[in-house]
């Protein structure tokens, strides 16, 4: 999947994540989790992960993905990211 | 040195002193004694009205390295705290210790004089999150901040654990030889509970007023024959921020699941009954427990000895319904509770000692059957920690918190199991606030957890169809939702130390880095 | 558990509805992806929704998914989406015959393709159209798959034009068919939501309402609601 313009997915909700998806010119995958430092500290790693994930099981190798982050559990991270990506590709 | 809930703490605490560790929540009963007041006598006639807070500063000898106290029952709407702290930093006053029952937002200088020395230490029975207890988590404060319980403040006054110099006492109506009430007055913030102990046993006990009436000042809550000056200010706090407007039960849907199952809760186990008695926070979903508990008791055609704790409209209804006797208030937060106090014969104010200080001769919270709490974090040995956040910043203090739970027969934490992202049930507290020993049950909405030590609890409640399960699988739960937390680094320096209700130390908690 | 009593039916695009809802213990909980969801964000909801059936602890409700319509240009999408986790089935608004049979076709190939037992996913009518209304009994029976039907009375007033009432009597000839149409096909019903969800004493007097018509169950739009349905449809 390649990434063509910037798309976003979800809301700055509670228990959401709003998910903007652009193409990198620079090349690779570069995430930016932007949340409250109690979530950072305990969870950025975790969240890095899911998304990492999602993105390489697209097959997708140059975006830039910022979160911003209201208390999403993995399984929303991974459809908003999936979802974003799409719409950034279509 | 390990404790008896398996905090590490050091034997000694630099500008703390020798430590004595937290040896179970029984462990300290039996012969204590009260400290010795020295006082200055008053000759008939002789005037204690003091027309400037410069004047008040110049009687009382303020000097470095002085405690002085205030209290919290203006809550984020009080100015007196700012306003006595602004003149000693104004004459250069140094190394200053801040014995407050409570600390608010609007007490954010208190920052500024961390920072140039003004003020080297700071105590509390309650603190609200915001930007001081941010400040004490970086190292800012000097010393230590010492976090206590509302029962544990007055026993350390009481005991000569902890001098007063001065103690500032804001009074909504006062007279002008010292008397003073909380419920009237453009400030009225109902009972001045926390503040006794203050007046009973600080050097100097000074009155600051914006209602100066006619002598005396009835209902009389502190007498006259504790303060040494009154000082007249044009205001002593914001109305607004004393008092809410009134607090009323939650609309949310998982709120009212969580009470409802923690009233089936309270039923099952048979503590619905005439002279039964009862105390929640003043939350949303506390305020909830005690709506769906009040149904139980109208079905069930039950009248309770006594409400009791910070009181709330809510209460108060319940009071005039018939379905309690009495109230027991140590503090009032909101407009209803403030007329009740006032109107009301059936409803009393209880100082912070009688509420709970465990070195007395017996208090209120050892009368309490019903207990309903909050946590930001419970551990599988049913330790809570109120003190932390999961990163280790201050953003409380015990509160009432560790004494309800000691003196009361049932004591339940009430709880969504995860608090956005976070865990709320854990292997271990980031801090231990109150021991695992004091908490019985835990409600969530996913799940209730009974603690081992209650096996009555738990024959009683194996005969519902109420969904009990051991502690262990609603950490899992709750994991399983959110994922595993990594771990936070901490400094090693201690920025303040959690005293249990009995002048041990039950934890301690440590910079955080940034 | 005799026969399903209770509905409850949440926005599928909103995480934190979707993390809530087991929570009520209602004996159905329906995802919805279409009513509930803006067209815009309905590949967000499809999305989210199937990543959530295969991370919550459902294990103690049956969940059903509301798909879009198969006209709607958004149906298929959700189906091939959906169908591939573990559900127990499809909720399928402005029900009509073809359409259920429609459904019916791309769920055998589906189910065959994903190795998932044949015929398990069932289908849930939403009677919501005059039409379907005439057609109650032809579409209970139009596949074998159909286990229950909801009568969605505001879907109905929205095509005649006219407004919904207290007790409900422009409704009563509806909810009264669709009753009796699900009595003789031996399938559970679903009488429309109470709206009002912080009236629990009117919800109580309209479900006592709908159980004397022969309604076996109700739907939820709130989690209050739940436990008021289970103890009326006992």
């Amino acid at each position: 999947m390649k990434i063509i313009k910037t798309a976003q997915a979800g809301a700055v909700e509670s228990s959401d994540v709003l998910i903007i998806v652009a193409p990198n010119t620079e090349g690779g995958i570069q995430i930016e989790l932007e949340t409250k430092s109690v979530i950072k500290k305990q969870f950025g790693h975790q969240i890095e992960k899911v998304i990492r994930q999602k993105v390489e099981e697209l097959g997708v190798e140059d975006v830039i993905i910022k979160a911003q982050d209201k208390g999403a559990l993995d399984y929303t991270y991974r459809a908003r990211v999936q979802t974003a990506l799409e719409r950034a590709s279509r | 040195m390990k404790n008896n809930v398996g905090r590490d703490i050091p034997e000694y605490i630099e500008n703390y002193g020798p430590v004595k560790p937290f040896e179970g929540a029984s462990a300290n009963y039996g012969d204590c004694s009260r400290v010795s007041v020295n006082l200055r006598s008053v000759k008939p006639g002789e005037s204690k009205l003091v027309e400037t807070m410069d004047e008040v500063l110049d009687k009382v000898g303020i000097r470095d390295g002085m405690t002085v106290s205030f209290h919290h029952h203006l809550r984020n709407g009080d100015f007196v705290l700012n306003l006595v702290m602004a003149a000693i930093a104004k004459r250069g006053i140094k190394d200053i210790m801040v014995a407050a029952t409570g600390i608010f937002p609007i007490h954010e200088p208190l920052v500024g004089y961390m920072k140039d020395g003004t003020v080297t230490g700071i105590s509390v029975g309650y603190i609200a999150p915001g930007p001081v207890p941010k400040a004490i988590s970086k190292g800012i404060l000097k010393k230590p901040a010492v976090l206590m319980s509302h029962g544990g403040r007055p026993r350390a006054i009481e005991s000569g654990d902890a001098h007063i110099d001065v103690a500032f006492i804001a009074a909504p109506t006062a007279d002008s030889f010292g008397n003073m009430n909380g419920v009237y007055g453009k400030s009225a913030c109902g009972t001045l509970a926390y503040s006794v102990s203050d007046a009973q046993y600080a050097d100097y006990v000074v009155a600051v007023t914006d209602n100066l009436v006619p002598y005396p000042a009835c209902p009389i809550e502190i007498t006259q024959d504790y303060v040494d000056y009154i000082l007249k200010v044009d205001s002593i706090g914001d109305p607004g921020g004393i008092v809410s407007g009134t607090l009323k039960v939650t609309k949310d849907a998982v709120s009212l699941h969580i009470a409802e199952l923690a009233a089936q809760v309270i039923e099952a186990t048979g503590f619905i009954k005439n002279d039964m008695s009862l105390q929640t926070g003043a939350g949303g979903t506390s305020l909830a427990v005690a709506a769906e508990v009040r149904k139980f008791m109208i079905e069930k055609n039950v009248v309770g000895s006594f409400a009791a704790g910070g009181i709330t409209g809510y209460f108060t209804e319940m009071l005039k319904e018939g379905l309690f006797r009495n109230i027991f208030d140590v503090q009032c937060f909101d407009l209803k509770a403030i007329a009740s106090l006032r109107d009301n014969v059936k409803h009393q104010w209880m100082s912070g000692s009688l509420y709970g200080n465990p070195h007395n001769k017996g208090a209120v919270v050892n009368n309490l059957d019903v207990m309903i709490l909050g946590a930001t974090e419970i551990d599988i040995d049913f330790n809570v920690n109120v003190v932390t956040g999961s990163d280790g910043v201050i953003i409380g203090s015990s509160g009432g918190h560790n004494d309800t739970a000691a003196g009361s027969k049932l004591a339940i934490v009430v709880t969504n199991l995860t608090k956005g992202r976070l865990p709320v049930v854990r292997d271990k507290v980031t801090t231990v606030t109150t021991p695992g020993e004091s908490i019985d049950v835990l409600v969530t909405e996913r799940g209730i957890a009974v603690n081992p030590l209650r096996i009555d609890l738990i024959e009683k409640l194996k005969a519902t169809d109420l969904p009990v399960m051991p502690i262990e699988a609603l950490k899992n739960l709750a994991e399983r939702l959110t994922g595993k937390p990594d771990p936070i680094q901490l400094g090693d320096q201690i920025v303040a130390i959690v005293e249990y209700r009995d002048g041990t130390v039950i934890d301690v908690v440590r910079k955080t880095l940034d | 558990m005799s026969h399903n009593r209770s509905m409850l039916i949440i926005p599928g695009n909103s995480p934190k509805r979707l993390q809530d809802a087991p929570v009520f213990n209602p004996d159905i909980l329906v995802l919805d992806l279409a009513n509930g969801v803006k067209d815009e964000e309905k590949d967000s909801a499809r999305l989210l929704v199937k990543e959530a059936i295969d991370f919550m602890d459902y294990e103690r409700v049956q969940i059903v998914v509301r798909i879009n319509t198969l006209e709607s240009g958004f149906g298929a999408k959700d189906i091939e989406m959906i169908s591939c986790v573990n559900l127990t089935g499809l909720m399928i608004p402005h029900a009509n015959v073809e359409q259920i049979q429609e459904v019916e076709q791309i769920l055998a190939v589906v189910e065959k393709e994903t190795g998932l037992e044949q015929g398990k996913i069932q289908l849930f009518p939403v009677i919501e159209t005059v039409k379907s209304l005439e057609d109650t009994s032809a579409i209970l029976s139009a596949s074998r798959r159909v286990a229950g039907a909801f009568f969605n009375g505001d879907g109905l007033a929205k095509e005649l034009g006219i407004t919904r009432t207290q007790d409900g009597e422009e409704i009563l000839y509806a909810r009264s068919r669709v009753a009796m149409a699900c009595r003789v096909a031996g399938l559970d019903s679903f009488d429309t939501a109470y709206n009002d969800v912080n009236d629990l004493e009117g919800l109580e007097m309209d479900a006592n309402q709908t159980r004397n018509l022969g309604f076996t169950g109700k739907s939820a739009i709130n989690g209050r609601q739940i436990d008021i349905i289970h103890r009326v449809f006992a």
